[in-house]
This record gives structure tokens, sequence and C-alpha cells, in this order.
């Protein structure tokens, strides 16, 4: 009684300053165990890499010598420039794709906008990887596109040559991501905005820039920033197009070619690492104190307009050819899949599926790892994601904050850049058997687990603070004990959260592949992306490697689905 | 210094304007004559028209049918940037990118104002809101008060043919809402402004307007001063939404010349002769045109109703009781003069019922 009593009074919400260490044996064994989970997978890991790149290899002491050779190598600048040339042109083009889909499906009475902002949204559910082979064979110098042009005007596009070809896919891929923030902020202007700016003489192109556009741009500068860094860190694509002079790939090649010891992979590390930091830094100055969400009671977005004939027609033209052009690869991975033999044709010569009967005979191994590395990573990052969140949200304890910063600043972290530190700090590390740590499984799932949490972290964080803390109180007030209250009301009342941040986890962990390239060690470790990887560098694996990156598209196209629906199920729940 | 801001008044005729949404009828046969330089009020419950009527002048909606005309020209089929209505948004509709010198200038960059003469209309506009030297800061540092000023002050700026105000006084606190709507009187005043104030509250309607067009379900039900509308309503829903009625259900009875109404459970009023008559009317008083005395007190001429004092409200200049007779509830206003006895809850009263004062509407 005394004891439910002191715990009672503990958890009324305002805990006063003074108090604020008075925390509940429960709660600082749970803080204590995620403080120890991020510092040692996230925080040592990226400052070992970081101090590698500045340290005397041999007295240990500061040195900016790396960061010189760095500077002064031709190949090492070339590729600096390189990157930061393909991460802007993805940028731009992904604009390109992305600004007349949101305009059109957001501002005007558009027959299938709901489909085409789903097609749209489609591309992310494959890795990018997966469909740089199938636009090689579509837009290649022969593949069909360049073929048939060939044959009626003689001509040849070089969609696919080098940094073209890197810049095409990402930007095929990624496009999604300015898609979806910049038809968030065109939905969130309120018609008012607009309506003002027509009742003072204002319409047209001139309304557009002068409201619509600077209204919409924090959108618009989160998506492309978020473009910018995806390109920047990505490994797999530029490696899988034998693109190798860009700063990613140049780092994986030092590290497995040259050797761990090697201190140029780190000091690529460390510029991947600013350009992130710079990137994110950049969209927060873009949302902060700019918050412009303008949808005020009795508005709804911005008024949809209908569009006069011709102009619809030549809208519905140009957003089919954006829509064919985002689901090539999807098409074009599919064909390899079934395919016979598929070159300098426009289409394959005949359909088969051996393939899958291959991929499901051989390497049922990738898939089955696929399904136990993402699905530990999903269940490890809804379980500290729930307990950051809650820590944040329920019990003030001094630091719980801190943990919610130092896990989302994962995003800040490249895949490659953490693959190079768990290598670096724990392959001296033997577990009992005699394996290195480093080399043992288990090392990708942490590594998954750390790279995803940001997602499911956010998603129980936005569950949780939906649950009025009043139901706790009511629930401590019929005499519920603390840790009951979160088993019997907290918990159930989380699960549609808890459940799409285990599915968005666990589906973009399925088809991660930076860390897990510098990570798997043995083939039969090695998840479906890895699996991708090896079979599309031989021609001869191409049908197989297109059938797993088939298999892997269903796998995460259905968990995407599931997630839709829990949280609809979910948001019917709280409504 | 705001006569840079002044210009011509214009007038507004809105002829036989008929508006729907799919199959919901949102205006019917609207006929509206707003005079120049008149301050103007659409008064009535939410989903009545009056936002609609309002953006329909503004251009925002399509009439299926009718027109609109400003200072005798048909703008129907103007676009709203050509139509030089100023309207001032329920949500003030600032752009939060802009600082307010910005905002207020935008309409007079719009149309190509030289530079010079924008300065100086801006400065002018926002000295007649009182907010000199707040120019350089954003919408989202200024408090609700000041963010509508601004607003207010982006419209004038443009000086604009008339003035159209969608609820403006909805988002601002109670005190503010009294000193605002006066200031609103005064700068109509002053421009000259032909000026449309869209509110379902019948005190800042009457408070501020020349006229009012009191609108229900789509439909014009009366248009008037305030004080005709008070005390001529053409209906009950006018004699319900102004102020208090009592309205008591009953028939008519004619005999010869007299006639009189009969209200449910017995009770006789006769009706001075002449009285207009519509079909299925009610008996409508006000809670100040009844006297309410003890049981058994004499009151000549007056046709006396017994009740019971069901409930009482002190409201500080008079005392508003409840008092149910024949099925139906009375509200009795009683002045208060201070230390004088009053009626007892559970008590029972007489009603004197002056039958001058009262009327028959219908629905």
């Amino acid at each position: 009684m005394s004891l439910a009593t002191t715990e009672a009074t503990a958890a009324t919400p305002p805990v006063s300053r003074g108090r604020r260490w008075a925390a509940r044996p429960g709660e600082a064994v749970a803080f204590g165990l995620v403080a120890i989970f991020l510092i040692a997978f996230l925080v040592v890991p990226v400052l070992t890499v970081i101090t590698v790149a500045f340290q005397d290899r041999a007295t240990g002491g500061f040195t900016l010598a790396h960061v010189g050779d760095f500077l002064s190598n031709d190949l090492f600048m070339r590729s600096f420039w390189n990157s930061l040339y393909v991460s802007l042109m993805s940028v731009v083009v992904a604009s390109l794709i992305a600004l007349p889909l949101a305009y059109f499906t957001t501002r005007f009475e558009f027959r299938g906008a709901v489909l085409v902002q789903t097609l749209g949204v489609l591309p992310l559910i494959m890795p990018p990887f997966a469909g740089a082979v199938a636009m090689g064979l579509l837009f290649g110098r022969s593949g069909s596109v360049n073929l048939l042009l060939g044959d009626y005007f003689d001509i040849n596009i070089p969609f696919m040559e080098g940094l073209n070809g890197v810049i095409f896919v990402q930007s095929v891929h990624y496009f999604p991501f300015i898609l979806l923030n910049l038809s968030a902020s065109l939905r969130n202007i309120d018609r008012s905005m607009e309506e003002a700016a027509q009742n003072l003489g204002s319409h047209g192109f001139r309304l557009f820039r002068r409201i619509v556009l600077p209204l919409a741009m924090p959108g618009y500068v989160a998506g492309a920033s978020l473009v910018f860094i995806k390109v920047f860190d990505d490994l797999a694509t530029p490696l899988l197009l034998n693109v190798r002079e860009m700063l990613a790939p140049q780092a994986y090649l030092r590290i497995t070619s040259v050797g761990l010891e090697d201190p140029i992979g780190y000091v690529i590390s460390v510029v991947l690492i600013l350009f992130s930091v710079l990137s994110l830094w950049v969209s927060s100055l873009a949302l902060r104190g700019r918050d412009y969400a303008t949808v005020q009671r009795g508005g709804g977005g911005l008024a949809r307009r209908r569009l006069p004939r011709g102009q619809a027609v030549a809208a519905y033209a140009l957003i089919l050819t954006i829509l064919a052009l985002v689901l090539a690869p999807h098409l074009g991975l599919f064909l390899l899949s079934i395919a016979t033999i598929w070159s300098f044709a426009p289409l394959p010569d005949g359909y088969t599926l051996a393939h899958y009967t291959r991929v499901f005979a051989e390497s049922s191994g990738y898939i089955t790892n696929t399904l136990i590395y993402a699905g530990l990573a999903g269940l490890l990052d809804v379980v500290i994601g729930t307990a950051i969140a809650y820590l944040v949200l329920r019990t003030r304890m001094a630091g719980a904050r801190w943990l919610d910063y130092l896990a989302m600043s994962a995003l800040a972290v490249p895949g490659l850049v953490l693959g190079i530190g768990y290598l670096r700090t724990y392959f001296g590390v033997t577990l009992p058997g005699g394996t290195s740590l480093a080399a043992f499984w288990g090392i990708i799932v942490l590594a998954l687990a750390v790279r995803r949490l940001p997602y499911a972290l956010r998603a129980c964080t936005a569950a949780l603070q939906q649950i009025s803390s009043s139901l706790e109180e009511a629930a401590e007030n019929l005499g519920a004990r603390r840790l009951r209250v979160v088993r019997r009301i907290v918990l159930p009342l989380m699960a549609g959260g808890i459940a799409a941040g285990f599915v968005t986890s666990f589906a973009t962990a399925a088809v991660e592949l930076s860390a897990t390239l510098m990570l798997v060690q043995s083939n039969a470790d090695a998840p479906l992306a890895y699996g991708l990887y090896v079979f599309m560098q031989s021609p001869a694996g191409r049908g197989a490697g297109a059938a797993l990156g088939i298999i892997a598209v269903v796998i995460v196209g259905l968990s995407t689905l599931v997630s839709h629906l829990v949280t609809a199920r979910g948001g019917k729940e709280s409504a | 210094m705001s006569d840079i801001l002044a210009r011509e008044p214009a007038g507004i005729r809105v002829e036989g304007v008929d508006l729907s949404y799919g199959a919901t009828r949102v205006l019917r046969d609207v006929n509206l004559e707003i005079r120049p330089g008149e301050f103007f009020a659409f008064l009535g419950p939410s989903g009545c028209g009056k936002t609609t009527l309002l953006r329909l002048i503004a251009g925002f909606n399509t009439a299926q049918r009718g027109r609109v005309l400003v200072g005798g020209t048909d703008i129907s089929n103007l676009p709203p940037w050509k139509r030089d209505v100023g309207m001032v948004f329920q949500s003030y509709a600032l752009w939060p990118h802009m600082t307010v010198r910005r905002n207020v200038a935008f309409g007079l960059e719009e149309r190509r104002v030289a530079r010079a003469e924008i300065a100086g209309r801006v400065d002018a506009a926002l000295a007649l809101v009182g907010l000199e030297g707040m120019g350089d800061r954003r919408p989202s540092q200024l408090s609700g008060g000041q963010q509508q000023r601004v607003a207010l002050a982006r419209t004038v700026a443009v000086r604009p043919k008339v003035l159209l105000l969608d609820e403006p006084l909805s988002n601002l606190d109670a005190r503010l809402r009294v000193q605002v709507r006066r200031e609103l009187r005064e700068m109509q005043q002053r421009l000259r402004l032909t000026t449309i104030f869209v509110t379902h509250d019948q005190e800042e309607a009457n408070t501020v307007c020349d006229r009012i067009a009191v609108m229900n379900e789509g439909v014009v039900q009366q248009v008037g001063t305030p004080m005709e509308l008070y005390d001529h309503p053409a209906n009950l829903f006018v004699a319900s939404f102004l102020g208090t009625a009592n309205i008591m259900p009953g028939k008519v009875l004619r005999d010869g010349a007299a006639s009189a109404f009969e209200i449910d459970g017995g009770t006789r009023i006769p009706l001075p002769p002449g009285l207009d008559v519509p079909a299925g009317a009610r008996l409508m008083f006000r809670p100040q045109d009844v006297a309410l005395l003890p049981l058994g007190a004499e009151a000549p001429g007056r046709r006396l109703l017994e009740g019971e004092v069901t409930h009482r409200e002190f409201l500080g200049a008079s005392i508003r009781y409840g008092v149910r007779v024949a099925g139906a509830e009375v509200l009795v206003d009683a002045p208060h003069t201070g230390g004088e006895g009053h009626l007892a809850v559970g008590g029972r009263a007489a009603l004197a019922l002056d039958a001058a004062r009262v009327k028959l509407l219908a629905g």
C-alpha cells in the first residue's frame, strides 16, 4: 500500500526539477541499457572512424597528413567532385520529375491523383541498385530505348554512360522524397493564402512565384536535402554501374583492397559524415521557424482548379511519361527476371521461370537471412524506440532527451561509415568460440538496427504522444502500479504505432546494402541485398539477380501494405 | 493622411442569384441593393449562405443564375483579380514569408503602382490601423488583433471599390471585439467605403451596421436597419434571431370585424383591428413587453395569463423569469431597480400582456 502511494506521487507528470533523478529502478535500467547500446554501436564506431582519420599511425598523435594525402590526390579529388556533381544533378533531375507530379496532383482537379501519388512513391520500395541493371537494359547504349531510337531516328542518348547512369538511376529512385515533402507542403497551404493574393490583383504565374512557391519551399528543401544526402552516401548503385570514381566506392575499395589500416578510407568517411550533417542542417534550417503549415479553421488546402481541355491533355501526357520513366526499373527488372536471353533487343527473346526456381533452390539462404536480420533489427528498433519515447515523454529523466538526439543522429551516419566503424572497432573483439565479433552475423543485425532506429523512434514517439497522460493517471488512480500501467494501458494503445515503426524498420533494413556490404564476411551469412549484388555482377547471374530483386520488392511492398493497413486501423481507433 | 486611401464609394447590386453545390442549394434568388458608402451586414446562423454570398461578390464562387454589379458594372464574369473588391479573410490570410510591409505592399505591386506611391500608401494604411513602426515584423510576431489590422491595411491600401469583411471579429477575444468593431466603424466612416460585414452575431451587426440582411437557408429573410428588424420582424426566424422572442402556438379566431388569437390552452388575446394575419401564424412578443405581477394583482386593459415561475436569472439591469404558461415557457424581463422584492421560483404569478405589442408571425 505504501509503495503504491509513493509510486503514484512520483509519477505525477510535472516532476519538479529537484526530483528528476528520483527515477524508478526500471526506468534507470532501461535508460542504462539504451545508452550502452547507442554508445557501443553508434558513438564509439563513428568516433573511431573520425579518430583514425586524424591519427598518426606510428605515434598515435594528431595529424592532418591523411587529410593532406586526400586533398593532394587527383583520384580522390576527382571522386569528391564527381560525388558532389552526381548528388546535385540527382537533386535537379529528381526535382524535374517530382515537381510536375506534386503540382498537378495537389492543385488541380485531377483524375487519378491518388494513383499518381501512390505510383510516385513506388520506387522507394525497391533497392536502387536492383533497378540499376534493369535500367541499363532499358536505357543503356544498346538498351531497348536506344535501339528503338536508333531504328527510327538514328540517335543514341547516353542516359547510362558513366556518371549519367548514376544520376539517372538515383533520381528515378529517390525523387519520391521530394514528391512527398513538396506535396505535403502544397497541401498545407490554406486556400485563403492564394485567394487573398487574387483578391489583391495577383494571378497566374506571378501568384505561383510570389505566394505558392515560397510557402512550399521548406518542404521542397527538406526533400531535396534528403535526396542529396542519400545519393552522396550511396555505395551500391555506383558500384553496380561500375562507376568507381566517387567517394563512397573509393572508401569501400580502399578498405577492402588496401586494408583496414589504410587511413584514406577513414578520411573519406569523415567527408561523408560532414556532408550528411551539412545537408541535415540545411534541411532543419529550412523547416525551423518557418513552419508554414498555414491551414486554418475552415480551410482545406489550396483550391483545386479545373484544367482547360488542351492543358489537361498536355498535363496527362507529361505525367504519364514521367510515370513510365520512374516505373521503368520495376518493369525492366520484372522482364529480366523472366527472360531467357535479353541483349541487343528491345524485349527479351523468350520467357521462363527458371530464374525463380534457381533462386529458391540455390539461394533461399539469402531470403531467410534477410527475414531474420531485418526482423531482428526491426524488433530491436521498436524496443529501443519505445523505451526512448517513454523516457522522454513520460519521465522527464535528465538525459532522456539526449538519448533521443543520439538515436536520431544515426540519420547523419552513412551506412558505409557505420560498417567501417564496426570493422575497425570490433575486429579485435573475439566471441567465445574464436570468431571475431566483426565477422559474426549478429553485427549485421546491429548495424541495420542502428541505421533504421530513427524511423522506428519517430513512429513510437508519435504513437505515445497521442496517448493522453490522463489515461495513465486514471489507471494509477484506480490502483495500478507503474509497470502494470505501462503493460495494460500504454503498450496496447501504442500497438499501432509500434507496428508501423517495426514495418518501416523491417522494410528499409531488408534492402540496405551500404553497411551490409562492409560487414558480410561469408556468403552463408549474406542477406538478399548482398546476394542480389553478387548475382548482378556477372551477366549469367542477372536473371537470378532480377528474380531476387523482384522478391525483395514483393517483401518490401507487402510490408508497406501491412503498415498502411495497421496505421489506417490505428487512426480509426484513436479517432 | 488617410485621404490618399479614400475614393468615390460604389454601390453593390445582387440580382436574382441562385447558387448550388451539386444538389445543395446554397443561395436562392438573392436580391440586394447596397448603397454607396453603406456599412451593410449579412447576418445569419452558420450554413445560411452568408459567406458564400460574400465569396460570390469577391469572385471565388460562381452563381448558376443572376449577377452582381459593383458601381453599376456587371462583374459576374470577371476573375477575382480584376474585380477590385477588397476582402479581409476570417483567418486574415497573412503571408508568413513576407514582412508586414511586404504584405501591405503586395496588392500595390501587383497593380504596378509607382514605387514612391507604394511607400506612401503603405505608410498611410499602416497609420490608419495604428501599426506605424511595425512594418518590419513578420505576421507570426504579431498578436491576433495586430494581425487583423495588417489584413485590413493590406486590403484598404489598394483602394478597393468595396470592402468585404468575413467574420472579422470571430478570432478575437471578447474585450478586443468591442474595441475593434468601433474602430472598424470609425475607419469605414472616414474612408466612406461601402462595406459588407459577415457575421453570425446579432450584437456585432446591430452595433456597427447601417443596414442588415438577415439570411437563413440561402434565402434573404429581411433587409432593414437594426431597429426595424427588431421592432418589425418579417417572420418568426428574424424575430428569434434578433433578440429574444416568446413564441406562442395557437390559432386565430374571427368574430365579424373583431379577431382574437387563442393560445393553445385557452387564453385569448384580442387582436387590434387591421392587423395583418399570415397563414399559420404564431403569437410573438418580447420579454420586456410583458409585466410580471403577483397573483391577484389588477392590470386594467391587459390580458392576464397565469403560470408558475420555473427559473430566475439576474442580469443586472433586469431579472429574467421563466414562467410556464399553458405548456409553453414564457420569458419575462422585469426591470431591477434595487432593493425591490422579487418573485420566488416555484411560486405562481400572472403575466400581463399588452395586446398592442404582440405580433402574429409565420415561420
